[in-house]
C-alpha cells in the first residue's frame, strides 16, 4: 500500500489511501476474493464519455452485480469499447479523453479525486480485444502484474493457479520459459487472461475477447468465465448474440438512434428478459439479427 | 461467394464473357519489371563497386606500410621520419572518444526520446522541441565544434580541462544526440499501443511499463541508431579541430581532462605532409585502422542488438 501510495501518477501524485481496500487486504490478506470475502459489484450513474470536444457515450447508468456476467450489446461504433473502458479508468490513457458521471466500485467512487487510477486497475482488470501478451516468457506474462503489485506469495504456485483457471496450463506447463508470442490466437488471450488473474482482481471487463477466435478456443474462454464467475464479477462485450445469450446474466443494449448522436444505453435488464420479451423494439430488432 | 463460384467455370471457357475491357496481355508488364528489376540492380552494384574499389585502393597502399612494422606502427608517435611515425596515441584518443561519447550521449538520448514519446504532452512547446531536434540533426559538424569551443572549452575550461578529451567527447556527444534520440523515439512509436494499455490495465504505472516492456522492445532500435551516430562521431575532424584537438602529439592521453589527438586528424596531418611516404603509406595506413576500429565497434553493437532481441 505503501509505494502504492507514493507512486507517481498520471501527472499528479497519489492523493490518500482508499481505506476501504486497507481493510480487506488486511482482513483477507492479499487473495481475500479468492478466499471468499464478498466480491463488489459496479454501480454507474449519468457516464458520458468524450474524446476531444466529440462525445462518444452519453448518460449511461447502469448497476453491475457482483458475481455475474453482465454483457454488452450493440451495432458497432455504438460506444460499448469506449464505455467498458471508463470503468476501470483506461479511457483517460487515450489523450484528450476524459469522462464524466459516477462509477462506484462497491461503495468507493473509483473516479474521486483521492482515488489512484494504478490502484483501480488492479482492482478491476481488463482483457483487450485482440490478444496483447507482453514480449516476455510466458511465465513473466503472467508473474508480471502480480510482482509489480507487490505480490509476496509463491509465485510458481500463482502462476500455475492463474493458468488453470484460464484453462491454458495443460498446454503450457511444459513451456513456460518460452515466449508468450509463440502461442496461438486464442492460447494469447487465454493468457491475456491468466495475467488478468493474477493481479486477482475484482472485478473483470473483456473487450469481445473472442472476437479474433475459432470456435473451440471461443468455447475454452467460455467455459473458464462460466469459472470465472464463482469469484469475480464480469463485463463483456460481444458481438456474438449466442455467446451474450449464454454466458451473461445481464445484459445492456447500446444503440444510436440518429446518425452523429452519441452512443446511449438503449436497453438494460436481465439476459432472459432482454432475449425473449424486451420492451423496446430496436432491442427487438437486434438481438433477434434484424439489423445491426 | 457461391455466385461467383458457379460461374467462374463458365468464364474461364473458350470465350470470356466478361465485359472484355481488360487487356489480356501481360507480356508488356513483364518487360517493364525485369527492365526495372536489371535498374534496380545496376544502381546496387554501382554504389558496391566504388565502394570496393576505394576499400582495396586504400587497402593495398596501408596495408604494407602496417606490415613494414607491425608493432612499432601501432605503438610508436608521431614522427618527422615516416619510417618510425606511429599511430599510438590517435588511436588512443579515437577509442577514448568513442567510449566517453557514448557514455554520454546514450543515456541522455535515450532519456530524452523516453521523455518526449511517452511523458510529454501535445503541446506548442513539444511540437517545437521536436521540429528543432530534426533541425539539429541536419546543421553542420563545424557548428558543434564552435559551439563546443564556446561552452566547454572556454566556458567551462576549469571544469573540462579546455581542450581535453572531455570536452571533445561533450561535443561529439552533442553532434550525435539529435541521431539517437529520433531514433530511439522512432522505434518506440513503433511499438502497439496495446502493449502500454496491458500494462496500465494490470495497475502499472508509467514507468513501470517503460522500463518492463517499452524500453526492451525499443532497444534493438535505438542501439541501431546509436551505431550509425558513434560511426559517424568517430570519422569527425572539423569539430574536433575547432574544440583543440592536437595534430601533433608526443604523449598518450592519460585521462578524460589529458590534451588529444584522434585517428581522422592524424590521417589529415599526414595527407598535408608534402613526403610521399606520409602521403601515401601512412595515411592510408591510419585509414585502415580507423575503419577497422568502426568495424570493431559496429560489430560490438550489433552483437549486443542481438542479444538484447532475443532476451526481449
Ligand atoms: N481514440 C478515439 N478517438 C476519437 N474517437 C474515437 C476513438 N475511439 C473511438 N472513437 C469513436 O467513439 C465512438 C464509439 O466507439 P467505440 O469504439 O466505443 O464503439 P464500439 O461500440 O466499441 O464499436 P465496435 O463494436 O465496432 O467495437 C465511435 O464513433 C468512434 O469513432
Ligand atoms: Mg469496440
Amino acid at each position: 500500500m505503501d509505494s502504492e501510495k507514493t507512486r507517481i501518477r498520471e501527472g499528479r501524485r497519489v492523493g490518500a489511501p482508499d481505506n476501504r481496500y486497507d481493510v480487506r487486504q488486511k482482513a483477507g490478506g492479499p487473495s481475500s476474493n479468492a478466499g471468499g470475502s464478498p466480491v463488489l459489484g459496479m454501480k454507474i450513474e449519468n457516464l458520458s464519455a468524450f474524446y476531444g470536444s466529440f462525445k462518444a457515450v452519453t448518460d449511461v447508468s447502469m448497476d453491475i452485480q457482483a458475481n455475474k456476467v453482465t454483457a454488452l450489446i450493440g451495432p458497432s461504433g455504438c460506444g460499448k469499447s469506449t464505455y467498458i473502458r471508463c470503468l476501470n479508468r483506461m479511457h483517460e490513457v487515450i489523450p484528450s479523453a476524459r469522462a464524466e458521471g459516477c462509477v462506484m466500485l462497491g461503495d468507493q467512487d473509483i473516479y474521486a479525486k483521492n482515488t489512484d487510477p494504478v490502484n483501480i486497475r488492479r482492482r478491476i482488470g481488463m482483457v483487450f480485444q485482440k490478444p496483447n501478451p507482453f514480449s516476455k516468457s510466458i511465465y513473466e506474462n503472467v508473474a508480471w502484474g502480480a510482482r509489480i503489485n507487490g505480490y509476496r506469495g509463491d509465485m510458481d504456485e500463482l502462476v500455475e493457479r492463474s493458468l488453470r483457471q484460464a484453462a491454458l496450463w495443460d498446454e503450457v506447463k511444459d513451456r513456460l520459459k518460452q515466449s508468450g508470442y509463440g502461442l496461438s490466437g486464442g492460447q494469447q488471450q487465454r493468457l491475456c487472461i491468466a495475467r488478468t488473474l493474477a493481479v486477482e482482481p475484482e472485478v473483470i471487463l473483456m473487450d469481445e475477447p473472442a472476437s479474433a477466435l475459432d470456435p473451440v478456443s471461443t468455447q475454452k474462454i467460455e467455459d473458464t468465465m462460466a469459472d470465472l464467475k464463482q469469484r469475480y464479477t464480469v463485463v463483456i462485450v460481444t458481438h456474438n448474440m449466442q455467446q451474450a445469450a449464454r454466458i451473461s446474466d445481464f445484459t445492456g443494449f447500446f444503440y444510436i438512434e440518429n446518425m452523429g448522436d452519441p452512443g446511449r444505453l438503449w436497453e438494460f435488464d436481465e439476459t432472459e428478459k432482454m432475449f425473449s420479451n424486451p420492451d423496446r423494439r430496436e432491442t427487438e430488432d437486434y438481438v433477434t439479427g434484424r439489423f445491426g | 461467394m457461391n455466385q461467383s463460384s458457379t460461374r467462374a467455370p463458365r468464364q474461364s471457357g473458350s470465350e470470356p464473357e466478361g465485359t472484355g475491357k481488360f487487356k489480356e496481355s501481360v507480356g508488356t508488364r513483364h518487360g517493364y519489371d525485369r527492365f526495372f528489376a536489371v535498374l534496380v540492380f545496376l544502381a546496387t552494384m554501382l554504389g558496391l563497386v566504388v565502394l570496393a574499389v576505394l576499400l582495396v585502393d586504400v587497402v593495398v597502399d596501408g596495408i604494407p606500410r602496417i606490415l613494414q612494422d607491425p608493432v612499432g606502427f601501432f605503438t610508436n608517435f608521431p614522427s618527422s621520419t615516416p619510417e618510425n611515425a606511429g599511430i599510438y596515441p590517435a588511436l588512443l584518443g579515437s577509442l577514448w572518444l568513442l567510449g566517453l561519447t557514448a557514455l554520454f550521449s546514450v543515456p541522455l538520448g535515450i532519456g530524452a526520446a523516453v521523455y518526449l514519446e511517452e511523458y510529454a504532452t501535445d503541446n506548442w512547446l513539444t511540437r517545437l522541441v521536436e521540429v528543432n531536434i530534426s533541425n539539429l540533426a541536419g546543421v553542420p559538424s563545424i557548428i558543434y565544434g564552435l559551439l563546443g569551443l564556446g561552452i566547454f572549452v572556454n566556458l567551462l575550461g576549469p571544469i573540462t580541462g579546455g581542450k581535453s578529451l572531455l570536452s571533445g567527447a561533450l561535443t561529439l556527444a552533442l553532434l550525435i544526440l539529435p541521431v539517437i534520440i529520433i531514433a530511439t523515439r522512432e522505434a518506440l512509436r513503433s511499438i502497439p499501443k496495446a502493449v502500454r494499455e496491458g500494462g496500465y490495465a494490470l495497475g502499472a504505472t508509467r514507468w513501470e511499463v517503460i522500463r518492463a516492456h517499452l524500453l526492451p522492445m525499443a532497444l534493438p532500435g535505438a542501439i541501431t541508431g546509436t551505431i550509425l551516430a558513434l560511426s559517424r562521431a568517430i570519422g569527425e575532424t572539423a569539430p574536433l579541430i575547432v574544440v583543440g584537438a592536437a595534430t601533433y602529439i608526443s604523449f598518450a592521453p592519460s585521462g578524460p581532462l589529458s590534451g588529444y589527438t584522434a585517428l581522422p586528424i592524424q590521417v589529415y596531418s599526414w595527407v598535408s605532409q608534402a613526403q610521399a611516404d606520409f602521403k601515401i603509406g601512412l595515411t592510408a595506413a591510419g585509414i585502415v585502422v580507423l575503419m577497422a576500429v568502426l568495424l570493431l565497434a559496429n560489430s560490438a553493437a550489433i552483437w549486443l542488438r542481438n542479444r538484447t532481441q532475443r532476451q526481449s
